[in-house]
């Protein structure tokens, strides 16, 4: 159970996707202005990853080695399609503000390598723990991103006037910078600072 | 049987291959209905939008209370009675030659139907035009609102569809960008529509100009263009003439 455990947790602080392997930025800078687009990313991730590590570990002991990134990325490519045609049936107005980043979820590259580096070895219990695990990783590096980017880029939070704005009558100037998706890039600095302030053993030798 | 020999190699590709095809294909056949309602009721949201309502509460009810909607005939300008709104699919009217007209301006798009449904706000006060045109990637599908009174001052520009560079083109739906349009004139004195989108920054007190997209120079002159013939003499021209000349005479 312990193995599990640790494929479940250890993505969020220890060996986060984000922050210590620096994968899946793209979206990370490109849909968290918003918390709403924020969380939708975040579950979507959520459900691919799992899944795509599921599937995978399924058949791993049957992939011949010689196209098994091909079947992978077709494994990847089929549940992003059915999260795309989700929102676009359950969440029209969400998926019209994501718009192609539900679709580049395929090349985020967090789920093709947990796919290859997990998946392909581990059994299949162990495999949907370490895809949970990850996309929990991937979500908390977004939340807090999304959380200060929409707080001091737009006053709101899920849309929710907290900061009222000096355009609409309120006291609050907003920081446009964090609507920018550069923004996104010094937050996660940031982040990846206080995570290496906080756990030393992940800050990188000096040569 | 060898994990990495051939035989195994087209078992597995074959396999997966179907898997995810009949995977896929299911959910999108069992979604496509649920997809088309939320696409149709997105539509009238933009409507409501275009007539400056609220949107509070149904908004089927709210469409019902606050939109009436004709179908025009794009070559005679009267309106059409015996069409059921509900069956008409402008983009498939536009693909069959019985249904469209063929016209010259509108770039990259040779045909367009020849019946359009046109929405007015039941107050009286602004006549909505669906119009569409070609950006960079896509055909752009939006709704122009001009006061109903002078039939000239934009009261509304939004797009509702469109497949444009998120961040570059996609920006055709930002709010501080629709907002440049609102109260800019569509015609010159002469009638003729004047209304551009220009490069770089129109001064603020032209009556015509409207601010380029920095970075999306084609989907800017696609939006240009289209506004241009809609309001032209092979779009609404003509209609709004018409009923110029309508309100004038009483």
């Amino acid at each position: 159970m312990g193995k599990a455990r640790d494929a479940l947790f250890d993505p969020v602080f220890n060996n986060n996707p984000i922050a210590l392997q620096v994968l899946g930025i793209c979206s990370a800078l490109a849909v968290t202005t918003k918390l709403e687009t924020t969380v939708t990313m975040c579950l979507a991730v959520t459900f691919v990853l799992a899944f795509s590590n599921v599937s995978v570990s399924l058949i791993r002991n049957q992939i011949p080695s010689s196209i098994r990134m091909i079947v992978q990325m077709t494994i990847i490519a089929s549940l992003v399609i059915l999260v795309d045609q989700f929102l676009r049936a359950f969440a029209y107005d969400v998926s019209k503000q994501l718009s192609v980043f539900v679709g580049l979820i395929i090349t985020n590259c967090i789920i093709m390598g947990r796919a290859e580096a997990y998946a392909m070895k581990e059994p299949v219990g162990r495999s949907f723990a370490d895809g949970i695990g990850n996309a929990l990783g991937y979500s908390v590096i977004l939340l807090a991103v999304g959380f200060v980017r929409e707080l001091f880029g737009s006053g709101k939070l899920f849309g929710q006037v907290i900061l009222p704005l000096t355009t609409e009558e309120g006291w609050y100037p907003a920081n446009g910078l964090l609507l920018l998706s550069p923004s996104a890039f010094f937050l996660i600095g940031f982040l990846i600072w206080a995570l290496r302030t906080w756990k030393t053993e992940q800050v990188e030798q000096e040569n | 049987m060898r994990k990495d020999g051939i035989l195994m190699t087209l078992i597995v590709a074959t396999g997966v291959c179907v898997a995810c095809s009949v995977f896929v294909s299911t959910a999108s056949v069992l979604l496509k209905p649920i997809q088309l309602q939320e696409k149709a009721l997105d539509k009238k949201k933009n409507i409501l939008a275009a007539a400056g309502v609220e949107l509070k509460g149904d908004v089927d009810q709210l469409f019902e209370n606050n939109i009436d909607t004709e179908v025009i005939d794009l070559e005679t300008y009267e309106v059409v009675k015996d069409i059921d709104l509900a069956t008409l699919d402008e983009r498939k009217a536009a693909k069959d030659p019985a249904t469209s007209i063929q016209v010259d301006g509108l770039p990259g798009i040779p045909r367009v139907s020849k019946y359009k449904a046109v929405y007015r706000t039941k107050d009286g006060k602004r006549l909505i035009l669906p119009v569409h045109g070609k950006g960079l990637w896509s055909t752009m599908y939006g709704f122009l609102a001009l006061d109903a009174a002078d039939l000239n001052t934009i009261e509304n520009f939004s797009f509702y569809e469109h497949g444009e560079t998120p961040g570059l083109g996609g920006e055709v739906d930002n709010a501080r960008w629709k907002k440049k349009w609102i109260g800019k004139e569509a015609f010159d004195e002469e009638g003729t529509p004047a209304v551009t989108v220009i490069k770089g920054t129109a001064p603020p007190d032209d009556p015509h100009k409207i601010d380029g997209l920095s970075g999306a120079t084609i989907t800017a002159r696609g939006v240009g263009d289209l506004v241009q013939f809609w309001l032209g003499p092979e779009g609404y021209g003509p209609l709004i003439e018409k009923r110029k000349e309508g309100a004038a005479s009483g």
